[in-house]
């Protein structure tokens, strides 16, 4: 695998004029444009030029993206022809590490193994959980100071997702940061901040495994429970897995549940900030909300884009595919696209057809915690709207160096109380 | 004008009138029947218009296509009369055709 931070200089897009630019130079796949927020531009000129575009020379090799909606729909929702095997991200799997789950399987293994998980997040189950979340988040927002400066990356986002994944899991909850730890060391790209090395990396993701086999051994040796765990170990598709492909679709599940929530908690913040009108909008009617929920996660896309592999030579937008090659659906730039989304580019929390974005992705593959996402973020803007006049972010927000994962580390905020 | 009657899970009715040829999710949508979501606008790629078709209408009401049953697979509120609003196209057969909501869109 390339260290893509040792060749930043080579490869980054950062500073380059996204209009002058040889288009067929423009590589979107570099995190440095995504850490540096920088890559909207790119994205709009290949929408405008070349919407189909091929990269033949990239620090992850030659892959093409797809930057339209139409499109990106097209590919997502023909697992006949681009296939989610052998992986979803845009870096090729190297043997030895694969981690194998359900996001990265076509046809029928996925349908059996995501059909063993989905109860847990269908939204039967949720309304069982609501009072519990909502508790979990007034008590953190009960926890905040007022009219001080600090880190809602940290407090707030991180902790609320953190809860609520360790109780989807029935995890221990006092080591429940362990969940953050795993989830952020999956995806890290060694030497950004997270981890080192990939041995590092992978020793992560072992005392991971260790310490969900023995969840795992607790709960197949009890009676069936609702949570996932058990329902990994009692399900008939599942129970006989690997450790490779536990290990595989616990991270998933892990990655799933608290990279994307906690980006968007902290996105939608940014957001109102960036918006002032919109902010006065909530204030002024709350029953926006869950609207306005759908709105934040088209805005902030929390994960950038998903990729397939041909599995035949195929024609898409004018365009010759080979079968075995790479296909990047970027949601960043599909979610921004006006020929679907009117007023694309302007955040608006009373949009029509809020829900219409492609966040979640589309067709099978389609995001199965999605209605747990909206809950969460509806239930913290509640109460957040019962308490504070304003989230005020007073400082810069830094990114995650990652093409993958649109979030935020830091971001500095100061909460004002209701007069 | 075709008459379609929407029930939500609560019980609470809707009828409506539209003409055929749209889909009887668009029915709903242009109508504001809460409950059906459509996030994917019709593309059949989502599971959000899920309703449950009225014994007498299953017939009328057409094939399951493939798609569409890979859809409803996934759902985990699935039953033998489920069908996605999306891939039901509104004909003069179906005046009267009943459809029931689930309690919730996946």
């Amino acid at each position: 695998m390339t260290d893509a931070s040792a060749d930043q200089s080579k490869w980054s897009m950062v500073g380059k004029d996204p209009w002058t630019m040889p288009i067929e130079k423009i590589d979107l796949s570099h995190p440095g444009i995504w850490q540096a927020n920088e890559f909207l531009p790119f994205m709009e000129r290949l929408r405008l030029e070349d919407p189909v575009h091929y990269c033949a020379e990239s620090a992850v090799g030659p892959y093409w993206s797809i930057t339209k909606y139409k499109d990106i729909m097209q590919v997502d929702t023909s697992p006949e022809i681009f296939s989610s095997e052998p992986t979803i991200g845009i870096v090729d799997t190297y043997d030895e590490y694969t981690l194998p789950s359900f996001i990265s399987m076509d046809p029928p293994k996925h349908d059996e193994q995501r059909r063993i998980a989905q109860p847990v997040v269908a939204p039967a189950n949720l309304k069982r959980l609501e009072h519990l979340i909502r508790q979990r988040v007034c008590n953190i927002l009960d926890e905040l100071p007022l009219e001080t400066e600090f880190d809602w990356v940290k407090e707030v986002s991180i902790e609320l997702t953190t809860q609520m994944l360790a109780t989807l899991f029935d995890f221990p909850f006092e080591s429940r940061h362990k969940l953050t730890f795993w989830s952020d060391a999956a995806t890290a790209i060694p030497g950004a901040g997270v981890v080192s090395s990939n041995e590092e990396r992978w020793a992560a993701m072992e005392e991971c495994l260790q310490v969900f086999t023995c969840l795992w051994n607790e709960r197949v040796n009890a009676e069936p429970g609702n949570d996932l765990v058990s329902m990994l170990a009692h399900g008939e598709a599942t129970q006989n897995m690997p450790p490779m492909e536990y290990l595989g679709n616990i991270i998933l599940l892990i990655v799933g549940g608290n990279d994307t929530t906690r980006n968007s908690i902290s996105g939608g913040v940014l957001a109102l900030n960036e918006n002032p009108a919109e902010y006065d909008k909530l204030r002024a009617d709350r029953s926006i909300i869950p609207n306005m929920v759908s709105e934040i996660i088209r805005w902030q896309t929390p994960l950038a884009y998903m990729r397939r592999t041909a599995l035949v030579d195929t024609e898409l937008g004018g365009k010759q595919i080979k079968a075995g090659d790479k296909v990047v659906m970027w949601y960043a730039s599909g979610n921004r696209d006006s020929e679907v989304i009117d007023r694309a580019d302007e955040f608006l929390i009373d949009r029509d057809k809020a829900r219409q974005h492609l966040s979640f992705g589309f067709g099978l593959h389609r995001c199965m915690g999605n209605r747990l996402a909206e809950m969460q973020l509806r239930i913290l803007w509640e109460e957040i709207m019962q308490r504070f006049d304003m989230v005020e972010v007073v400082g810069q927000p830094e990114r995650v160096y990652s093409s993958f994962v649109k979030g935020y580390t830091h971001l500095p905020v100061r909460l004002h109380g209701l007069n | 004008m075709v008459k379609i009657k929407f029930i939500e899970h609560s019980g609470q009715e809707h009828d409506v009138e539209t003409n055929p040829g749209a889909s009887v999710m668009i029915a709903a949508v242009s109508n504001s029947v809460p409950g059906i979501d459509a996030d994917c606008g019709g593309a059949c790629s989502c599971a959000t218009c899920h309703v449950y078709v009225d014994q007498e209408w299953l017939v009328k009401t057409g094939e399951i296509n493939p798609t569409e049953e890979a859809m409803l697979s996934l759902s985990t509120d699935r039953k033998d009369n489920s069908r996605l609003s999306c891939q039901i196209q509104v004909t003069e057969d179906l005046d009267g055709l009943v459809v029931t909501m689930p309690e919730f869109q996946f």
